[in-house]
């Protein structure tokens, strides 16, 4: 069994609304050396599979067809066994 | 003339196109629950506005997976009628790469509910030939993730090919970022893909379709598909 975290981000280049409007939040708190914040999603998935590569394949699999859209999102895993 | 309308769950405008389907594009209106998986009887599709899947993970990507789909795209594959997805049936359609583009969280985080002004950039699709071209139709948007996006290729590729079908306008029809409500690129509001059997859109036409709800511009969207499908 292998516990995966998938993290799933925008593209650069791609508007981030939700990213902007929590540093602006964050500026009018006072947090003023607050650079560009991006927001993301994480997706923990426990797998069963013969090896830690057919692992990785399948995951590779799911994040290109489901968990992330090419079009707007990238994606990188990390994978251990448990 | 037969007309589907695909209902998932979470699909919540399906009852007005059923009702548009009947009235408008005067077929013979069917919902088609997602799981079916047959649909070469009917002339025209329509995935209808909602949240499928409560738009888990992103609007219209659990969706893209239903049993149906398939068969969506084998019907656009075989050009077997005309498919015309609204709102969540946009964004469903992108999802499942039937059409160009993705369509994000709006600009400014807030869920749109008003009436909008499109201008028909192409009024040479089965979708807008009873349009002028350039006509300004008023039409209501209700939607949190309607900002479409795509790369740089895909947007040039859409201008060459005259697949931008609609444009967020002013009264006047003039596109600007004044007139965008939502961030998309380039104001746009509706594509078609190359093959001009599948329109994606935001706006809701099938809720200004009929007198009674305060507007009829809509009606131009379905009397041109009824029009082209007579032919």
């Amino acid at each position: 069994m292998y516990l995966v975290k998938v993290f799933v981000r925008h593209k650069k280049g791609i508007l981030d609304p939700q990213g902007k409007t929590i540093k602006d939040a964050l500026h009018a708190m006072k947090y003023k050396g607050v650079g560009e914040v991006k927001i993301g999603k994480l997706i923990d998935l426990k797998i069963e599979a013969k090896s830690i590569e057919d692992a990785r394949s399948q995951v590779n699999d799911m994040c290109k067809k489901l968990l992330a859209n090419p079009v707007v999102e990238q994606y990188t895993f990390e994978i251990e066994e448990i | 003339m037969k007309a589907a309308v695909i209902v998932f769950p979470g699909s919540n405008c399906d009852w007005d196109c059923y009702h548009t389907a009947k009235t408008s594009l005067k077929a013979k209106a069917e919902f088609v629950w997602h799981e079916e998986e047959n649909l070469n009887s009917y002339d025209v599709v329509i995935v209808p506005g909602g949240f499928s899947y409560g738009d888990y993970l992103r609007s219209g990507a659990i969706a893209r997976f239903s049993p149906v789909m398939n068969s969506l795209v084998e019907y656009v594959k075989k050009d077997k009628g005309l498919v015309i997805g609204i709102c969540n049936g946009f964004q469903i359609l992108t999802e499942a790469g039937l059409l160009p583009g993705a369509l994000q969280k709006n600009k400014y985080l807030k869920f749109l509910c008003k009436n909008v002004k499109i201008r028909v950039e192409n009024a040479r699709t089965p979708f807008t030939n009873k349009c002028k071209p350039g006509q300004v139709l008023e039409i209501p948007i209700a939607h949190f993730d309607g900002n479409y996006t795509a790369d740089k290729e895909t947007i040039e590729k859409l201008n060459r090919n005259k697949q931008v079908v609609f444009r967020y306008c002013s009264k006047s029809g003039s596109v600007s970022p004044a007139s965008n409500p939502n961030g998309s690129i380039e104001n746009i509001a509706g594509i078609c893909n190359e093959a001009r059997n599948v329109l994606g859109m935001m706006p809701h036409p099938e809720r200004v379709a009929d007198p009674i709800l305060g507007g009829e511009d809509g009606e131009y969207i379905f009397s041109s598909m009824l029009n082209s499908l007579k032919k």
